[in-house]
């Protein structure tokens, strides 16, 4: 996989433990274009473990000569957070991956909904810029705990205006997706990102409403849950790879120096799929891939996010 | 190649088009064992041996002239040959940043790209083009982005949108296409694209290659070659167009087809584009006649066998079935039966 060099050029606190950082290329040159709603995945090296975690660019996907991305410090950070927010500084060199785009505004859309909840204003940001720039119809709504959580609202106010619609739930305002899908024209898209709870309402709001699946749209990640220690055997290679307690499938494989394709890491891409062949245990499936026969059949895992209650399990590799 | 000695010649009528030694040294020969088994063969997009037609993301060879007077002279007759959608606009600037900085940099004493903040200058000397424009206003440029840098790239270029789980070809310059048209393909889904080709359907080949490129990632490109062969050296076989090459198939014999039939091979690209996440597909065509392959007698007695023992659909689906036969005529005195090493190298 190809990775970019780049150096931490500033960091900012821009809401309650939502730290801000813009990253340039480490040579001084520009950085390949995206688009809205693409993320990159940051390598972090703490001591003997590599992090690597997804982030949405947040930039103008016209200017190439940064990159900037907002990390949020979660409360039981198995460390990919808590290195960002109190390791990195101005300077750190870090290794991402180029952009990738799994959230994608759909071309063909008359009207674009995006609705955001917390952190999950991230990926909006660029996204506002190219459909500002395109000229589209959308709207952005966007729920906080309260304005001290509330990130990039008066950046997005500026340059949206009434095309931003606030949801302050510390004043009682709270977003109803019902109210908000009933009456859209025909042709209209919706985008959700954010919580669990708030991206199922969503979904199950325009479900009921009778929405075409391929007109709402989701982004979330997932970090990896932790769980108990277990060992994989790669049947191809005949090798064994201890998972530790605190890390993924996938971490623990890149650790041990076996290739694993990703593009996401946070469940929801498919691109990690891997082939299982036996296991003395249960599979515990975490992403949001994979289909209900899918599992049933219990030949398949994505192990950038799941893992396995067990001794061992074998996979075709 | 810096000094391109570009050559004069067609692509039809009198069809003067021939391969120079050196080009048919790096012909993409695509056979690396006796029997032909169709595969996806993706491989990365990385730059191959000097010289070589992977060399340069875009490959520039001594037809590049000839083949751009050609592409010209078909879209004169067909305006269709171009199409695009409207909501391909942004991918269409990505494959004018794409084509122009790949050929300024790969062949710089051939094409010069200056950019002054959006203000960009193209110049393609062997083409005798300058021009100023603006970078994402298509109004400053003379045609369509797409249009304008497809006439001067060769091979054919599909810009396939990504959305619902599936790709759409959304736009595309063809203008050498082997049998397939884009006025019935344009807004087409992967599947109704990829009709039924015969071994391939079953095997949940095309489920597979679609999930891969969905998950293209940008800076890793892709390419693989496919073939099939084509009677004259003629670029255009556009089903449109069928009257004036079909028949052609008809007047092979085991006198002539060395002289009329040619392998047909196609360097198929693939390209996730940045700002409009759509994916180029650039499938260039390289062609030589049996005369030139036979130069190279592993090349000449390998070909006889994949021709002779491939799967009675395939000649069908490659429109060989109605010369085979003096086709094996031509062939078959080239092959002495020698055992031949693997590998798809001349000698
Ligand atoms: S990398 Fe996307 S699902 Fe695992």
């Amino acid at each position: 996989m190809s990775h970019l060099n780049v150096i931490v050029s500033a960091i900012a606190d821009v809401a309650e433990g939502i730290r801000h950082f813009t990253l340039v290329d480490a040579a001084g040159r520009e950085l390949p274009g995206f688009s809205g709603g693409s993320h990159v995945v940051v390598s972090m090296r703490a001591g003997a473990r590599t992090y690597r975690n997804a982030y949405s660019l947040l930039s103008p996907p016209s200017d190439r000569s940064n990159y900037q991305i907002a990390v949020r410090l979660q409360e039981n950070s198995r460390g990919g957070s808590r290195f960002m927010h109190e390791q990195v500084q101005v300077g750190t060199a870090l290794e991402i991956a180029w952009p990738v785009n799994l959230f994608a505004i759909s071309r063909v859309g008359r009207k674009h909904i995006l609705v955001a909840g917390g952190i999950g204003i991230t990926p909006f940001m660029s996204q506002a810029h190219d459909l500002l720039r395109t000229g589209a119809n959308f709207e952005l709504h966007y729920a906080f705990r309260s304005p001290r959580h509330a990130a990039f609202v008066d950046e997005l106010r500026r340059l949206l205006g009434p095309r931003l619609k606030c949801y302050d739930q510390s004043q009682g305002q709270l977003l109803d997706p019902a109210a908000l899908l009933s009456h859209q024209p025909l042709g209209t898209h919706v985008y959700v990102c954010g919580p669990g709870g708030m991206v199922d309402a969503v979904l199950d709001t325009a479900a009921r409403l009778g929405w075409p699946d391929a007109h709402v749209h989701h982004e979330e990640f997932l970090a990896p849950p932790v769980g108990e220690p277990f060992a994989i055997r790669l049947a191809q290679s005949q090798r064994v790879v201890e998972v530790g307690a605190e890390e993924s499938m996938l971490e623990a494989m890149e650790a041990a120096g076996v290739d694993v394709p990703y593009l996401c890491r946070g469940g929801a891409c498919g691109r990690c799929e891997l082939e299982v062949l036996a296991t003395d245990g249960v599979l515990e499936h975490h992403d949001h891939y994979l289909s209900e026969d899918e599992r049933r059949a219990g030949n398949k895992i994505m192990p950038c996010v799941s893992r396995a209650k067990c001794t061992f399990i074998e996979l075709n590799l | 190649m810096n000094n391109l000695a570009y050559k004069l010649e067609t692509f039809r009528d009198d069809y003067t088009f021939r391969n120079s030694p050196d080009a048919i040294r790096r012909f993409p020969f695509p056979f690396d064992q006796d029997h032909y088994m169709y595969s996806v063969n993706i491989e990365p997009h990385k730059p191959g041996a000097p010289g070589s037609v992977f060399e340069h993301t875009f490959d520039i060879d001594e037809h590049y002239v000839a083949e751009c007077a050609d592409k010209a002279l078909t879209l004169a007759q067909d305006k269709g040959r171009y199409a695009a959608l409207p909501h391909m606009m942004d991918a269409q600037w990505d494959f004018l940043e794409l084509t122009m900085e790949s050929l300024a940099r790969d062949y710089p004493d051939q094409f010069k790209l200056s950019k002054e903040g959006e203000r960009w200058t193209w110049t393609n000397l062997p083409l005798g083009i300058e021009d100023s424009f603006i970078f994402g206003d298509a109004s400053t440029l003379p045609m369509e982005p797409l249009e304008y840098m497809g006439r001067q790239v060769q091979g054919d270029f599909v810009l396939l949108d990504q959305r619902e789980g599936t790709l759409f070809a959304d736009a595309g310059f063809i203008t050498s296409q082997a049998d397939w048209s884009l006025a019935f393909d344009i807004g087409m889904a992967w599947h109704e694209w990829h009709g039924p080709v015969p071994q391939v359907e079953k095997m949940g080949v095309m489920e597979r290659a679609l999930k891969f490129l969905l998950s293209l990632q940008q800076g890793s490109p892709v390419r693989r070659l496919n073939w099939t062969m084509t009677i004259n050296p003629r670029l255009d076989t556009s089903p449109e167009h069928y009257p004036q090459w079909g028949p052609d198939k008809l007047k092979v014999t085991a006198e002539n087809a060395g002289r009329k039939a040619h392998l047909r091979v196609e360097l198929q690209g693939l390209f996730r584009l940045p700002r409009s996440n759509a994916i180029l597909f650039s499938i260039r065509c390289y062609l030589m006649s049996l005369e030139e392959m036979a130069t190279y007698p592993r090349w000449i007695k390998r070909f006889h066998r994949v021709i002779r023992d491939l799967h009675p659909d395939l000649l069908e689906y490659k429109g060989i079935k109605v010369y085979h036969a003096p086709l094996m005529a031509w062939l078959a005195p080239h092959d002495d039966g020698e055992e031949l090493p693997l590998g798809t190298q001349p000698e």
